[in-house]
């Protein structure tokens, strides 16, 4: 077969929707996205359990406690699919976190805003969860077999993280003024950063049409955020809030909300490292990465001694 | 299985399966990275069973699987196409025929 006949194959493989597997031909730039996208997924995922995990010793209750470190765990789970999906496009899991560490792979940008009250534990949960959320249900039929099977077993376990978030919520709504407050105030700070998490709007969005073409996406990113604003608004409605937008209204034409513009140069800023916390983060994963070289170095001479063991064992016997 | 550009300090890939509940297969759940045979249990409990998924749990080290080529998958699977006697459909029996 020629190259010809191999990418006349693989487009009829994606057209009539059979997934792509690891050993399967594959053209070099859909592999190449697949690793850019899947590895920058999975880096979200590890580094989102930073901004999270600065509550865990400070949850107010034991069951709150318990449920963010479970809700934190799956995200660690959640970066370890993804990674090994990668992996099997022919990337190394090192490969990935040194691209991760030397600041050359990007990650969500709304892990670089800092959770400053514990109502962010709700709002987190609520909203960037819940946009996490619309972009995976989507990417569950994408077309890689690894990606889509990371994403079902991800999905699965996803449910559970928005609703504990909105229960924080929705409990500290029906408390005191102050907690009243300190929702809004989280809401008001989160609301268009998670709007961000879908990424640029279409007409600036160059590469998603090979995506869509490629059956890698299935909706666009204006798809997937107005889909987002339309469950959320409810939502919001039922927790007794206000989403911080003047222009969110319902066009009956439309059959969605209206809503305001993005502040794009806030988000290409945050995207290009200046966002409040992009250092901080940087950091503490290099050196929660760095200080755990002595873990990882006492397994391997662990082993080794075992391996040597077992071989002057049998000798002997 | 994809060949690692092997790192020498990074630990060796495993493949895990896992049995959902007694009486079922063993499944390909994924994969991880682990020192050595033991590890790669335990860390196949915390990574694909949080939710009692499994209640058995089988690794192999990913460059002990062999697989067939996907490439000549069309000769390899073929031979089982042109022989539908194989199916219980291809055999033309009265109705009335019950219990078979
Ligand atoms: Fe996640
Ligand atoms: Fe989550």
């Amino acid at each position: 077969m020629t190259v010809r006949d191999f990418q006349q194959a693989f487009d009829e493989k994606i057209d009539r929707e059979i997934a792509i597997e690891p050993r399967d031909w594959m053209p070099d730039n859909y592999r190449k996205t697949l690793i850019r996208q899947i590895s920058q997924h999975a880096h979200s995922e590890i580094v989102g359990m930073l901004p999270e995990g600065n509550w865990i010793t400070r949850a107010p209750s034991l069951r709150r406690k318990a449920v963010l470190l479970a809700k934190v765990q799956d995200e660690a789970g959640h970066g370890l699919y993804l990674y090994s999906a990668a992996e099997t496009l022919g990337i190394t899991r090192d490969e990935m976190y040194e691209q991760l560490h030397t600041g050359k792979a990007k990650y969500s940008s709304i892990f670089n805003y800092p959770t400053t009250s514990w109502a962010d534990m709700g709002a987190i949960g609520w909203l960037v969860d819940g946009a996490a959320i619309m972009n995976q249900v989507a990417l569950c039929r994408t077309s890689y077999g690894p990606y889509a099977r990371a994403m079902v077993r991800i999905c699965k376990e996803e449910s559970f993280h928005q609703r504990q978030g909105y229960e924080i919520l929705l409990q500290m709504s029906k408390g005191t003024e102050i907690q009243r407050k300190m929702v809004q105030d989280s809401i008001n700070r989160w609301w268009w950063p998670s709007l961000m998490m879908f990424g640029p709007s279409d007409d600036n969005s160059p590469n998603t049409e090979q995506s869509m073409r490629w059956r890698v996406k299935r909706f666009t990113n204006d798809e997937l955020r107005q889909r987002f604003v339309d469950v959320t608004v409810e939502q919001c409605n039922i927790l007794g809030m206000k989403l911080p937008d003047p222009d969110l209204k319902w066009n009956e034409e439309r059959g969605h909300y209206d809503f305001g513009e993005i502040n794009w140069e806030e988000f290409w800023n945050v995207v290009n490292g200046n966002g409040p916390c992009n250092k901080e983060r940087l950091e503490a994963r290099t050196k929660a990465w760095e200080n755990g070289q002595w873990v990882r170095d006492a397994a391997l001479a662990y082993s080794e001694k075992r391996k040597q063991r077992a071989k002057s064992d049998t000798k002997a016997a | 299985m994809p060949e690692q550009n092997s790192n020498k300090n990074e630990w060796p890939l495993w493949e895990v399966f896992i049995r959902s509940k007694a009486g079922l297969d063993h499944k390909h759940a994924g994969s991880l990275h682990a020192i050595d045979a033991q590890m790669a249990i335990e860390n196949a409990r915390d990574v694909y069973t949080r939710r009692m998924e499994g209640v058995s749990i089988w690794v192999v080290e990913s460059k002990h699987v062999h697989a067939s080529d996907p490439d000549s998958s069309g000769a390899m699977f073929d031979p089982a196409n042109d022989k539908i006697y194989r199916h219980p459909t291809f055999y033309d029996l009265p109705d009335e025929l019950t219990h078979m």
